[in-house]
């Protein structure tokens, strides 16, 4: 069923009593073509290209839980592509343009908000940094402005410009970053893969990988068998697990990146505010509630909660950029295992074995990458032959020096 | 990660007053090891679900070194002891 004004306009007058599910719950066929592990966001969306773009149809994506049930569903909706080098910018915009068509493209309603990043600077050195960055990004084409300390202020009046130790300066913009709904993410690319063919098989854990002469021939899951011809994993903060199956130490370490939303609030935040110098960001949704994070709590960890110590920095950090949100109450806060790689960029390559491909270290930045990540991965999966904009996410990058390190932090993880 | 890690030197201690390092389980090659031994030491981790020796510093205590092997999944710690002591291995050398 095609959404549209006149259908809702249509299911209301019939008591919504039509309404469909947007995906099917099918029993998994003994072989695929493809077989995704992982149906988040970034499994999704590959399933989803691969049948849309590149007549890949025969696929299914195994999900050990229900369809927004991990990192697409934890995230602080966030999207931009405000980077610096050269690998990471071309792939974010095309990342950007993607999400600007998605809502026409998977005729899902997943509310694109592009209401503006802004980056705060407090120093000479940052602002020099960040005019850097701009530079970059209008040398790739992409829109950033750096608004001075007046600007910032008109904008946002509530911010503490004379803070002691971080007096803001000012801020880089990129007016088309903004947010998005990210369930509704989960769900379009669902419905727009499931309606081609994909077959979304959800509660269904990959425990095994079988491996014939060199090659991948399926995986053993809790729903049994299931045999494939190429195998495409899209784990996240779980890589390591699945890559272990076939003996594939990764660069990667999973650490946990806490998130929270506070009470309903009127409209205060126009737009997504980053105070990275005290680790903390804003926006606002929809619903009034403040939705915020910062950094990682700094160890290896599988569990999707975190520490009272960061949540209290955090807070610190949200009071000394805005003082009125000390009278805000926190209504939840929640953790995501973040697949963080030795030089936070993320890794979309062939591997060792021949028919078995390697989405991961995503890091705390996977969400905004959906749609490039699905894309560029489908492409590789469908040709086998990297898009363009991805090539540099190789897995062999460590090896041959060709780190793609946008903080400048070096192989530490939890620095990233 | 625990509330508490029980500290060789100090007894139970809340975990605020330790810094993490990472991996303790990663040793350190001889110089002229070759490539394929220094980038699998530079860049290459086990990262379990499960148990885990990692290196944390009583910043705030004693400021010794600790191997401390919990669980990444339960947030369980089952043994603390001084890097120090340990072998030769996870002291980070190797022959």
């Amino acid at each position: 069923m095609r959404y549209s004004a006149f259908s809702v306009f249509l299911n209301a007058l019939r008591g919504n009593k039509d309404w469909k599910p947007a995906w099917r719950s099918p029993v998994p066929k003994n072989h695929y073509d493809v077989v995704i592990i992982g149906g988040g966001g970034h499994g999704l969306a590959t399933a989803y290209y691969l049948a849309k773009e590149f007549g890949v149809t025969n696929v299914a994506v195994l999900e050990k839980g229900y369809i927004g049930s991990g990192n697409v569903g934890r995230n602080t909706t966030i999207i931009r592509s405000n980077y610096l080098l050269q690998g990471n910018n071309p792939f974010y915009e095309l990342s950007m343009k993607l999400w600007e068509g998605l809502e026409q493209d998977f005729n899902f309603n997943a509310m694109v908000s592009q209401r503006g990043v802004l980056n705060l600077y407090h120093s000479d050195a940052q602002r020099d940094a960040y005019t850097r960055r701009g530079n970059a990004m209008r040398l790739h084409g992409v829109d950033a402005d750096l608004l001075d300390r007046n600007t910032v202020r008109q904008m946002l009046p509530f911010l503490d410009f004379d803070n002691a130790r971080f007096p803001i300066q000012g801020a880089l913009m990129q007016k088309r970053g903004g947010t998005v709904r990210h369930d509704a993410v989960a769900w379009g690319y669902a419905r727009g893969a499931d309606s081609r063919g994909v077959d979304i098989i959800q509660n269904c854990e990959v425990t095994g990988i079988r491996r014939e002469n060199g090659r991948v021939v399926g995986v053993e899951t809790s729903q049994g068998f299931i045999g494939c011809g190429k195998l495409a994993l899209a784990a996240a903060g779980n890589s390591t697990v699945v890559a272990d199956m076939v003996d594939m130490k990764l660069p990667i370490e999973s650490h946990v990146l806490q998130a929270f939303v506070s009470e309903g609030l009127k409209p205060f935040i126009d737009n997504v505010v980053t105070f990275g110098a005290g680790h903390f960001y804003v926006s606002q949704s929809d619903k009034g509630g403040l939705v915020f994070g910062g950094d990682i709590d700094g160890y290896n960890s599988y569990a999707q909660r975190g520490n009272l110590a960061t949540v209290e920095h955090v807070a610190e950090a949200g009071v000394a950029m805005i003082p009125a949100l000390s009278r805000v109450r926190v209504l939840r806060s929640w953790g995501g295992v973040m697949d963080m790689s030795m030089d936070g960029s993320p890794i979309i390559d062939r591997t060792p074995i021949d028919n078995l491909y390697l989405n991961a270290g995503w890091c705390y930045g996977g969400f905004k990458a959906t749609p490039a990540s699905g894309f560029c991965y489908a492409h590789l999966i469908a040709k086998n032959e990297p898009h363009e904009t991805g090539r540099a996410f190789r897995l062999d990058r460590f090896a041959r020096g060709r780190m793609i390190d946008e903080k400048g932090v070096g192989s530490q993880p939890n620095l990233h | 990660m625990a509330s508490l890690i029980a500290c060789p030197h100090c007894g139970p201690r809340p975990k605020e007053e330790f810094t993490v390092r990472g991996d303790a389980g990663i040793a350190r090659p001889v110089p002229d090891a070759g490539e394929d031994a220094w980038y699998a030491y530079v860049y290459l981790r086990d990262n379990p679900r499960g148990r885990h020796k990692e290196h944390w510093h009583h910043t705030s205590g004693c400021r010794r070194w600790l191997v401390v092997e919990r669980d990444t999944m339960t947030h369980a710690i089952y043994a603390v002891s001084d890097a120090g002591t340990q072998d030769a291995s996870t002291r980070g050398e190797t022959a």
